[in-house]
């Protein structure tokens, strides 16, 4: 590997950093939610069986490790609740991810598209809302959305409805949330890719006969995929495991697999069943993030 | 003949139409003049350079012919058709980008076949002239290639193809040479006037280099300030500039200030400040200003260690005495600095034109300068 020779002795240490990181804050406590999801539920403390105690010895080890099953696996796939759950999980978060990007795209490009000096304040206000703790924002959103909330007041006065409309528990409340949430998740990484567009690329495609519409099609979208890409993945990945905003503004009637996972976790205290589903999570996370990191492999090669 | 003639249309004769006729174009940013009522005509076929320093407007006006810009005032006329107000992608007229701007997402071919696309030619047909483009330029083989595969000549020749793929009426370039290092651009101008001649288009080109334009163009407009400060042959320019700013800015040149003192026949006697008095060839033009100054190119001024022999005109010949102040041996040519007896300084230049192991003249020796007054041009101040 030539690219490792580039490398001098302390800049590989350094190299060496992440890793650690990585082992130390990710594949550690993985492995314990491995292991917990191997387990059995169990009427104790901690509330499962088996518990590896090193001190026992290794026949008690043995006994330990021989006692760890797929059982809870088998049950997740076998019931019909956590397929639903991990089913509506990926479809909810599509469809969000999908209007994030209509609705973040346009707002990137005009970013992208204002006088230089404009553009920190820009970024400013599209970063201000984090300012605010999350969950009180998503609160604010159940005060507007309510019954006698903002919207519905606002609605009636301006005479668009004649009755309140049912906002809170539904569907669109969720994506509502949603959509406000993640959206500077979105908008970023695609202004990042749109502020970098050479604007000379675009006079040369007017030059060559494109008209604005297709400039755009044949020469801005294909050279901000890769922000488009960062920005869904950066949309996608948390909104699969969402649980608070669902939570907070969706109806009860069906889940999404993070409120399945918290059910498991804290009503029901099946850890090992909570930690199965965790693993199975980061099983269905792990394709989208292989795509995109095949697609950054080949835009490093051409680059 | 005055390199006005040369801009003022003849009428009737059906070459001599301007294909491109820039009239009083202006145009302003915020309450900078970036161009100021430039009025040109373009003959079909020529090879044209907008030569000027960085600021003078050439970008703007070449920018306002591709469309990019639109002009405050004025008219732009493709054919006699004003195009002032239309977008680029609805004109018959291309860009080659000083970038080069080649879209890096596609390959050599589909930036070749990029605005063949939009104009919806078939695909064999686009086939066919991608091909025969891609010879023209020498490509062959790296048809597949994106950008950023390229060396900075392969990228360039890829923009040259993608810009005239359309066959242009006009083609506009934008500092087309300056991203290449001087050995490539030597022989990529050579190129680029071959396949101006044989595709028989008309190319308006930007440069600051001057030695790009005269290389190049059949006409030069040297712009100042946003204004067209002359617009003539290289040779016009170079040996009849109209302004001391022209002469000054187009090669190397001395200027020395001086009163004309007399009129004798088709000679001016003028004092000057530190040369003495000159007698330079009147031009036709000149205003009743007395006060002008005399401008001499450093390669048409002679060294000698003795003064010439007095022979049948030597009276008429300029004559000054003076010690060398240093000498710049450049390789073709060395560059001499005269401290004249009457206190000016001059630059001379003299080829090199045997391998020798030392200059003609070295720093500290007597010399005579003389030149002819035919090599004097006047100039307003």
């Amino acid at each position: 590997m030539s690219a490792r020779n580039i490398f001098t002795r302390p800049a590989r240490l350094a190299a060496i950093a992440p890793y650690g990181w990585m082992v130390l804050f990710f594949l550690v406590p993985f492995g314990f939610v491995l292991k917990l999801s191997l387990s059995q539920v169990a009427n104790a403390q901690p509330p499962y069986l088996p518990v590896f105690d090193f001190g026992a010895g290794w026949q008690a080890l043995v006994a330990a490790v021989s006692a760890l099953s797929l059982d809870n696996f088998r049950l997740l796939l076998s019931d019909q609740l956590y397929l639903l759950a991990g089913l509506r999980s990926l479809t909810v978060a599509a469809t969000a991810t999908a209007l994030l990007l209509l609705i973040g795209y346009p707002i990137a490009y005009a970013m992208s598209r204002l006088p230089r000096r404009w553009q920190p304040l820009a970024m400013t206000l599209v970063i201000v809302p984090f300012w605010t703790s999350f969950l009180i924002r998503v609160y604010a959103w159940i005060n507007i959305l309510q019954h006698d909330g903002l919207l519905n007041q606002v609605l009636l006065a301006l005479h668009v409805v004649s009755e309140p409309v049912v906002w809170l528990s539904t569907d669109t409340a969720m994506y509502i949330g949603m959509v406000y949430s993640y959206l500077p998740f979105m908008i970023l990484p695609l202004y990042a890719t749109l502020s970098k567009l050479d604007p000379a690329l675009l006079e040369a495609a007017a030059d060559l006969g494109s008209s604005p519409l297709q400039s755009f099609w044949r020469v801005t979208l294909p050279l901000s995929l890769p922000g488009i890409g960062a920005g869904a993945l950066l949309c996608f990945i948390p909104l699969v495991g969402e649980f608070v905003i669902p939570d907070l503004l969706a109806g009860s009637d069906s889940l999404m697999i993070g409120q399945t996972l918290w059910l498991e976790f804290f009503t029901n205290r099946d850890w090992p069943v909570a930690a199965a589903t965790a693993v199975m999570l980061l099983l269905i996370l792990l394709l989208p993030l292989v795509i995109y990191d095949r697609f950054q492999r080949r835009q490093m090669v051409r680059s | 003949m005055g390199p006005l003639s040369e801009t003022t249309p003849q009428a009737g004769a059906d070459a001599a139409l301007p294909l491109l006729r820039i009239d009083a174009v202006g145009k302003q940013f915020g309450g900078f003049t970036a161009v100021d009522g430039v009025s040109l005509d373009i003959k079909p076929g020529e090879f044209f350079a907008l030569l000027g320093p960085s600021g003078c407007g050439k970008t703007t006006l070449l920018r306002m012919l591709a469309g990019f810009e639109t002009p405050d005032s004025g008219r732009i006329l493709l054919h006699g058709k004003d195009v002032a107000q239309m977008p680029p992608h609805q004109r018959p007229v291309n860009m080659m980008f000083q970038s080069y701007a080649l879209f890096p997402h596609l390959n050599v071919r589909d930036n070749i076949a990029f605005g063949l696309r939009r104009a919806g030619m078939p695909r064999a047909e686009i086939n066919a002239r991608v091909a025969e483009l891609v010879a023209l330029v020498r490509l062959e083989g790296l048809e597949k290639r994106r950008p950023e595969q390229l060396s900075g000549g392969q990228r360039q020749r890829v923009a040259l193809a993608r810009a005239v793929a359309r066959r242009p009426q006009l083609l506009l370039l934008d500092e087309p040479l300056a991203a290449l290092d001087k050995k490539l651009r030597d022989s990529t101008q050579r190129e680029l006037l071959a396949l101006q001649r044989k595709l028989g288009l008309t190319f308006i080109v930007v440069t600051h280099d001057q030695d790009e334009a005269m290389t190049l163009a059949d006409r030069i407009g040297v712009m100042n300030a946003g204004r067209l400060a002359q617009v003539a042959t290289p040779r016009q320019l170079y040996e009849e500039p109209h302004s001391r700013w022209v002469a000054e800015f187009v090669g190397d040149v001395n200027i020395v200030e001086g009163r004309i003192e007399a009129r004798e026949g088709g000679r001016l006697r003028v004092a000057t400040q530190g040369a003495g008095m000159l007698t330079a060839l009147a031009p036709r033009d000149l205003g009743d200003a007395a006060d002008v100054c005399v401008a001499i190119r450093p390669e048409k001024i002679r060294l000698s260690q003795r003064a010439p022999a007095d022979h049948a005109g030597a009276a008429t010949i300029n004559r000054l005495e003076g010690t060398i102040a240093g000498v710049n041996y450049l390789g073709s040519v060395s560059s001499y600095t005269i401290a004249l007896d009457g206190g000016a300084t001059l630059r001379a230049s003299l080829a090199n034109a045997a391998r020798v192991s030392a200059d003609a003249y070295a720093a500290g020796q007597r010399v005579t300068v003389w030149f002819a007054p035919d090599d004097c041009i006047v100039l307003d101040r």
